[in-house]
């Protein structure tokens, strides 16, 4: 039974496979073979020519900006049929120059072709990016009110337990004035805060006091100098916005100030 | 000369009846307190698993008290009675023929199932709580017992016989913990605070936000969502108010907020730069606070919704921290710096009488009312450096204070508990602030929390 089948089986896929090769076109005849090569001794080899030689192909300059232009030079000496140089620029005499303008970094193939042969040469013009042009001039100024109070209006420190503005801070406040006052023509609509720290020790409660009180001094003193009131507000942060933590009195100096502030 | 050695000890003399006054307070039974054995509970099935948290709880209130010593648990006998029914009689000791002429019979032991086996050394318990747990019907029931021991048989010997019920987890546990707690305290003259919560500022959320925790520390929980500065809470009588300060506005400005549910109330600030340190009057119907309307800073009073606002004191200097008189109602303490460095004063409720309370010496804040509106209790730096503050109790009359930290890290505001007999303060003691509870002689300092920087603790209803 399984003899039988296998002998079916065998017998269509050999029936298939020559009904396959019935279709297929006939194949062409087998080309002749090659002659053989011919025997020529009665004549000498001819020398070997020499190839071309390059005797120049350089660029001028070799770096440029993107939109500039380079010179390409080239001179071919020898027995030379042709001479072509790569990126597009194709057939050339024998001795040129011709000008590129790369956008990008590019090397140039030149290929010398005579009866013995061919030469290349290459030459490499690189590219760099000219700097960005200068933006337009800005119609407003363009520095926020925060770098402005940050380049212009320093803080000014407090003594322990006290708010009434200290000898150097008055020198400070008086600089301040200016600095504000110009700050305030230059943002019609601001106004700022004049922010009271306090360092660690006292209670948290008092410290909410007393940076009030030293937010208030500092207002008013800048007020005298002709800086309007309306456009200053107070904040006391007593000691709940500390610049530093550490518990000596150089830290603690530090958190006893007035800042200034953007307003809403 | 001889008057000044008369003042030094009449105020020392003064000074010794305040501490023994606080003392008595605190342990009222003289300095004899019972000795309590508290053995671990069981419970059956489910509630076994939340006895672990049920033992803490009772053992740490009944501690805490103060009025009782309780037994160390290593003295405890091997079988522990769960209901009266466990006590069995040791049969008696007969003597046996060949024991020697004048050796003691050896008391009747019954391995913890007796009552002398619990007064008797090494426990040397006066009572003995006891009890079980079940679940029942879907809830915790707590089975309580105290026995006191001197009575003899197991008949006669119950103090306290009682049912609790809570639901069947942790919280529930917890909670017939403390019941449990309460009545065994109140047998012995005290109070539980159990009930009682204590506010508090807490920075772990990354901005200081309100929160409010149970006596013990625990179900701390957060109450204002202002991502801002907010401080200084201060709840009402009541309990069911709480008024803070905070930024969320721009400026320091006062809240007033429900508790539960949380719902701002909406105080009316008067216009100023800082409107702050808000506290409630006895009767929960006013608010005293410090503000700089004018100039920096007065203290004022109002409605609860801000309204009707006029200031107490006239303005010298910075005037913050007012806290009325709980009993009397008739004054106020404060802190003010009109004499220089902070100290704390006193003024009738219209201004008048203002008295420095602390010496002028250092700098002092933060009084708090002992809820008999006899003393305070403060921060001062007195004997240390600027910024060193540690804890003080003041009879107010007389002037007396005592010290109840001794500079372990910056010692801050003291609130009474509503027993008077206990006080949380915060203390930086471990690296950052944490709020602490402890006994009113500076004993039995407790940790209340762990996360972030914690402050400002108010304890109320």
């Amino acid at each position: 039974m399984f003899n039988k089948r296998k002998i079916t089986v065998l017998g269509i896929a050999l029936w298939l496979a020559m009904f396959a090769a019935g279709c297929k076109k006939k194949a062409p005849p087998p080309p002749p073979p090659p002659p053989p090569a011919p025997v020529d001794t009665a004549k000498p080899a001819p020398a070997p020519r020499p190839a071309p030689v390059v005797s120049q192909f350089t660029a001028e300059p070799t770096s440029i900006q993107r939109g500039q232009s380079s010179t390409l030079r080239w001179e071919i000496t020898g027995d030379v049929s042709s001479v072509s140089i790569d990126q597009t620029i194709g057939a050339v005499q024998n001795t040129g120059n011709r000008r590129v303008f790369p956008s990008d970094s590019t090397t140039y193939t030149l290929t010398a072709t005579g009866p013995g042969g061919s030469t290349t040469a290459t030459a490499t013009v690189s590219v760099t990016s000219p700097p960005p042009p200068p933006p337009p001039v800005a119609p407003t100024p363009t520095v926020t009110l925060e770098q402005r109070l940050g380049s212009d209006v320093q803080d000014i420190y407090y003594d322990y337990d006290k708010s009434d503005v200290r000898g150097d801070a008055r020198d400070v406040l008086t600089r301040d004035a200016n600095a504000i006052k110009g700050i305030l023509s230059d943002f019609p609509n601001a106004s700022i805060v004049v922010e009271g720290h306090c360092d660690e020790r006292g209670s948290a409660e008092y410290n909410l006091g007393l940076g009030d009180r030293r937010a208030s001094s500092a207002k008013d003193f800048l007020v005298q100098l002709g800086v309007p009131a309306d456009r200053l507000k107070t904040i006391s942060y007593g000691k709940e916005h500390p610049q530093c933590t550490e518990s000596n009195e150089s830290c603690w100096q530090r958190n006893r100030r007035a800042h200034f502030s953007p307003g809403q | 000369m001889k008057k000044l050695v008369c003042v030094a000890i009449a105020s020392a003399g003064v000074l010794l009846v305040m501490r023994a006054q606080i003392r008595e307070e605190i342990d009222k039974s003289g300095g004899n307190r019972p000795t309590i054995a508290i053995p671990d509970l069981r419970g059956s099935g489910e509630a076994q698993g939340f006895m672990g948290a049920f033992n803490d709880t009772l053992r740490a209130d009944v501690t805490s008290s103060g009025m009782v010593k309780v037994a160390p648990k290593t003295s405890y006998p091997l079988s522990i009675p769960q209901q009266p029914s466990d006590f069995i009689q040791p049969p008696p000791v007969v003597e046996t023929p060949r024991g020697r002429k004048g050796q003691t019979p050896q008391p009747a032991n019954g391995g913890g199932r007796w009552m002398s086996d619990w007064s008797g050394p090494p426990v040397l318990a006066n009572y003995l709580a006891f009890g079980y747990t079940a679940p029942q019907n879907g809830v915790l029931v707590l089975y309580g017992w105290l026995f006191d021991l001197s009575r003899g048989t197991p008949a006669n010997a119950s103090a306290l016989n009682k049912r609790y019920i809570g639901s069947l987890d942790e919280a529930g546990a917890r909670k017939v913990a403390h019941e449990f707690a309460a009545d065994i305290v109140a047998l012995f003259g005290g109070q539980s605070l159990f009930g009682t919560h204590i506010y508090f500022t807490s920075d772990r959320t990354g901005h200081k936000e309100i929160w409010v925790m149970d006596s013990d520390g625990k179900n701390q929980r957060q109450i204002t969502h202002f991502n801002s500065i907010s401080i200084e809470s201060s709840p009402s009588p009541d309990g069911a108010k709480i008024a803070f300060t905070s930024y969320a506005r721009g400026n320091p400005g006062i809240f007033v907020f429900s508790v539960d549910p949380v719902r701002d109330l909406r105080f009316y600030n008067q216009g100023a730069s800082v409107n702050s340190s808000a506290s409630f009057t006895p009767d929960g119907k006013q608010i005293v606070y410090s503000s700089s309307a004018g100039r920096c800073c007065r203290i004022f009073i109002a409605n609860l919704d801000g309204t009707g606002f006029r200031p107490i004191s006239s303005l010298s200097s910075i005037d913050t921290e007012p806290k009325v008189n709980p009993k009397t109602g008739n004054e106020i303490v404060f802190t003010s710096g009109r004499s220089g460095p902070q100290q704390v004063y006193r003024m009738n409720m219209d201004g008048a009488d203002i008295e420095r309370l602390s010496d002028g010496t250092g700098e002092a804040g933060n009084p708090s009312w002992h809820p008999d509106g006899q003393k305070i209790a403060y921060a001062w730096t007195r004997g240390f450096a600027a910024g060193a503050w540690n804890i003080f109790i003041m009879d107010v009359a007389s002037r007396q204070y005592i010290q109840l930290t001794h500079a372990e890290g910056k010692n801050e505001h003291p609130t009474w508990a509503p027993d008077g007999r206990h006080l949380a303060f915060s203390s930086t003691r471990a690296g950052r602030n944490q709020v602490y509870s402890m006994l009113a002689d500076g004993t039995q300092v407790q940790p209340l929390t762990t996360q972030g920087n914690n402050e400002r603790p108010f304890w109320g209803k």
